[in-house]
């Protein structure tokens, strides 16, 4: 096996025994990717020599004994959307194609603290908007499963990148699926954490209420070490948790006997693929022969978590990108009259469709006289989805289903059709709505050979079960081994 | 018709905080453009506010101190408009669940003592400033003053002129200098006051409409336009016409106001709860706190000038109407036994002094203590009180202690009996006409004989013993 195809932990395994270097390791990654980016568009900035340098560095701190951390020469990437210091951040948006930040995200500083290597950046829908990688400024991701396909979205580029072998692993974000979709489109693993558990500081917002960093990953395993290099509490971030946080590798233990999970059963009828409801269901039956109690229930407020959510993020949205203005950073269009008219042409040509479209929406649901309408409504459906899972979970420790009702589709397929495209989110939002921990795992194939994600569902703070669940799964299954051919 | 004015204030105030409210950043006045930034206050990509307690515990201060009950859960909104002085385009604000409500402060106006409601008192966070460049080409902006907070208080429609509202700003300001949360420097624009005004008939219980002017930085302005705009809308209504409901923009130079935008042009500021921020939580404990950790407030400070000084209501009423004239005069008092001469010189020519230079009471260039020692001297007869005032003069232009100046200057008191009654044979010499006046009965002619004598000794000569010495003179002549 090539050295970019392994997992983090076996990577650090050969790390740790002087086995490979972490220039190797890196010189390795950076291979694959200028053999195989070209066909997938998964990176934005590629950041080769430095992070060469880079792993350099590291190596001689490795070689004084100076690192302990499992993480120590792991060649990844991050989201564009991932704040970096001297490294162009655009969120896959021509309004920021000229922005480098001057300060890290939290998460970027964690993972330099571990002694990652950083490879690049990697491409999203602009602004985190859309599920399928299609609506970012520079380029289209193609699934690296199959190339007519999209890798889902909106952290597309992060997914493809492990599922090709052109990261150790990835970082992206996750406002309503944007982790989970493309992992499942991808065969990954990607989680999304609680809301509060990995801080927002630098992460560049969508909809702040919702947003959630989170890991994509070759397997459970590495998910864990991941998990425990980015969470934690953030002064720099107000809506960060201050609680205790466990070592999520603990919770790499091969027993489900006794844990109850729930199958919502609006999460597995109209709109599920037969193929996808038909992995979901084996699923089940796999975990019941290891001794979990598996059994469906109803999650009643489902079909208004679409709603409610493009509700409340368009709203968020539409106040959170008022600062691309071209006043102080970013595009500020060639020539304009005055202030009114230097706005308006610098949000229009700055803008893609689909965020342009976000923005509207988002005024129009928080404009006098339609707010209690629509906002207002929308966050009392939040309380009330929030209601509904507290209730579930009063019963349940964890609970299964689809991250996404089809397996991946063709490019160009739904890019003219955004409705269509907005109830592919259908099992995802609710997570995000409610602020739970979320995670997907490869659970199959349909017959056109492309990975099925099971989503696994937790209570606030309880993602070491959701990673006791998953990973019991992966040693009895051979889904996760799989790599993608390209 | 008789037209009666109905005023409502909102004033802001930036707190003295150390840091902004939402980042470290510091706060100071007047550093050079854009030099008291971070990618916080300057809303760039990514970045997260966190709020800085003190200025809660600040407003908390202002709440308390003007009788205003404090919210123990309210929070924090977004307020959602384009300028290029508002880096995020939307300021941090409160909505509908504002830190302080339902308070008031007593004024005294025409007629006696006035309560004035206060609406609310909430939390929010300054803009920039745009300016032009020399060579008019563009617009430059300062990023300084971004995050800078304030706390907004809203009054209700309470005032009935211009003389009222003034009367509320000054005691406002008062109370919160005394309260240590802003230095209230209006020049600096660490207070700004929007005026909300409507006029009606004498009688007239429904309200009129009413505009809003903005932004107006001294009271002088504020005055000027209540005057003004009340005028204007008078004379619309005198014509048969209908008052518009809109924003107006006062302008200071030409005197009138000028229509900026009507209510159906109004900004929607499409607020909604502020999501990066968690929910503010004053709770009983840190609020007993705060109460407790209030100075003593203009009003507890007046009477107690009253009983403890035995200063007359007005000598209290003037000193505490001003912080730093207070804590000055409270200096002074304290190191001598004779709290109404010092009351006497801090109101008259310590007051008047300041008022030619253009000064304020903390610009006092000598310690509150010089005061003190300055009315010992009188008291003791060692000066007169005419010298005193020359002596006070020279404090201000010297910095001295007044026994350094006295003895420098000369300004002893002359006491020699000899000497005086030269001075009092001259003064009789020169003024034969004012003589004879006096001997015809007419005893206010002593003052003037008194007076010149004083003249003769520059003002130095102990007064109870020249009058005494040119009464004798007198009397003798008489005889």
């Amino acid at each position: 096996m090539e050295l970019y195809q392994l997992t983090v932990h076996e990577m650090s395994d050969l790390i740790k025994r002087k086995k490979i270097s972490a220039v190797e390791l890196a010189q390795s990654v950076l291979d694959r990717i200028n053999a195989v980016d070209e066909k997938i568009g998964s990176y934005i900035t590629v950041l080769g020599d430095e992070a060469l340098k880079r792993a350099k560095k590291v190596q001689e701190r490795i070689d004084k004994g100076e690192v302990k951390s499992p993480l120590a020469g792991i060649p990844m990437a991050l989201k564009d959307n991932i704040c970096t210091e001297n490294v162009k951040t655009t969120c896959a948006s021509k309004m920021l194609d000229n922005f480098i930040p001057p300060y890290d995200a939290t998460v970027s500083k964690k993972l330099y603290n571990e002694d990652t290597v950083l490879l690049g950046k990697l491409n999203m829908d602009e602004f985190a908007m859309g599920a399928s990688t299609e609506n970012s400024y520079y380029k289209v991701t193609r699934n690296p499963w199959d190339l007519d396909r999209v890798p889902g979205g909106s952290s597309g580029g992060s997914a493809a990148a492990v599922a090709a072998g052109m990261a150790g692993f990835a970082l992206g974000s996750d406002t309503g699926g944007s982790i989970r979709q493309p992992a499942s489109f991808c065969g990954v693993v990607g989680m999304k954490p609680t809301y509060g558990v990995v801080s927002r500081f630098g992460l560049i917002a969508f909809a702040s209420s919702m947003d959630q960093i989170g890991p994509l990953t070759k397997d459970v395993t590495d998910c864990a070490i991941v998990l425990n290099a980015i969470t934690g509490y953030d002064p720099m971030d107000s809506t960060s948790a201050d609680v205790k946080y466990p070592d999520y590798s603990k919770a790499l233990i091969n027993d489900v006997k006794g844990f109850k999970i729930g199958i919502p059963k609006e999460y597995i009828d109209n709109e599920a693929n037969p193929e996808v409801k038909k992995a979901v269901l084996d699923v089940a039956e796999t975990l019941k022969n290891l001794g979990a109690l598996v059994e469906e229930f109803s999650l009643p407020l489902t079909c208004y978590a679409v709603p409610a959510y493009y509700i409340i993020s368009s709203a968020e949205a539409s106040s959170n990108l008022s600062r691309y203005d071209g006043i102080k950073y970013g595009y500020r269009a060639k020539e304009y009259t005055d202030l009114m008219d230097l706005y308006m042409k610098t949000r229009s040509e700055g803008f893609g469709v689909e965020v342009k479209r976000r923005i509207l929406l988002g005024t129009y649901a928080l404009s006098s006289g339609y707010y209690d309408e629509y906002y207002k409504k929308a966050l009392q459906v939040r309380t009330l989805i929030k209601n509904d899972f507290k209730e579930a979970f009063e019963k349940y420790d964890v609970l299964i289903g689809p991250a996404a009702p089809t397996t991946a589709y063709k490019i160009g397929e739904k890019k003219e059709k955004p409705l269509e495209m907005y109830l592919g989110d259908i099992y995802t939002v609710s997570v995000n709505i409610a602020g739970l921990p979320a995670l997907t795992i490869p659970c199959g194939f349909d017959t056109n050979r492309l990975p099925i994600g099971l989503q696994l569902i937790g209570k606030p703070f309880d993602e070491s079960t959701l990673l006791r669940v998953a990973y019991t799964f992966e040693q009895n299954t051979e889904f996760h081994k799989i790599r993608a051919r390209i | 018709m008789e037209y009666e004015i109905i005023v409502g204030l909102e004033v802001h105030v930036e707190l003295s905080t150390k840091s902004k409210i939402y980042c470290s950043c510091t706060t100071d006045f007047g550093g050079e453009a854009n030099t008291y930034i971070c990618p916080v206050c300057t809303g760039m990509p990514g970045v997260l506010p966190v709020l800085n307690k003190k200025v809660v515990e600040y407003a908390v201060r202002a709440g308390l101190a003007t009788n205003c009950s404090i919210a123990e859960y309210s929070k924090q909104d977004r307020k959602n408009y384009f300028y290029p002085d508002l880096p995020k385009a939307y300021q941090i604000s409160q909505y509908d669940l504002p830190l302080c409500q339902n308070g008031y402060i007593d004024i005294e106006a025409e007629g006696g003592t006035k309560r004035i409601g206060i609406t609310r008192i909430h939390i929010e966070e300054d803009a920039g400033k745009l300016m032009h460049d020399e060579h008019e080409t563009g617009t430059l902006i300062d990023y300084n003053r971004c995050g800078v907070p304030l706390i907004e208080v809203v009054t209700g429609p309470d005032m009935r002129s211009a003389q009222e509202a003034k009367a509320f700003v000054e005691s406002l300001r008062n109370i919160l200098q005394y309260i240590d949360v802003s230095d209230c420097k209006m020049q600096e624009g660490s207070l700004r006051v929007d005026v909300n005004l409507s006029v009606r008939p004498k009688g007239q219980k429904e309200l009129g409409t009413r505009t809003e002017m903005k932004n107006l930085n001294s009271i002088r302005s504020m005055v000027r336009a209540i005057e003004g705009e009340a005028k204007r809308q008078i004379e619309v209504i005198e014509n048969g016409g209908f008052i518009v409901q809109e924003t107006r923009r006062w302008d200071e130079h030409k005197g009138i106001s000028y229509s900026m935008r009507t209510k159906e042009e109004a900004h929607d500021y499409r607020y909604f709860p502020e999501p990066d921020l968690m929910p503010i939580v004053v709770d009983e404990k840190w609020k007993e706190e705060i109460r407790r950790s209030l100075p003593e407030l203009p009003d507890a400070r007046r009477k107690r000038y009253i009983t403890d000084y035995g200063l007359p209501e007005y000598d209290a009423t003037i000193l505490t109407g001003s912080k730093a004239l207070a804590d000055f005069f409270e200096a002074a008092a304290i190191k001598c036994n004779n709290p109404k001469a010092v009351s006497n010189f801090i109101l008259g020519d310590v007051s008047r002094i300041l008022n030619d230079k253009g000064m304020e009471a903390e610009d006092i260039p000598f310690p509150a203590e010089y005061i003190s020692r300055l009315v010992k001297l009188v008291d003791k007869g060692t000066i007169s009180i005419t010298i005193a005032k020359k002596v006070l003069e020279i404090m201000f232009e010297q910095k001295k202690d007044p026994e350094a100046i006295v003895k420098e200057e000369g300004l002893e008191v002359v006491s020699d009996e000899k000497a005086l009654a030269e001075v009092v044979k001259k003064v009789i010499l020169n003024n034969e006409k004012s003589v004879q006046d006096y001997k015809k009965g007419q005893n206010k002619v002593f003052g003037f004989l008194v007076g010149q004598a004083m003249k003769e000794t520059g003002g130095k000569a102990n007064p109870q013993l020249l009058n005494k010495l040119l009464k004798d003179e007198l009397e003798k002549k008489d005889l």
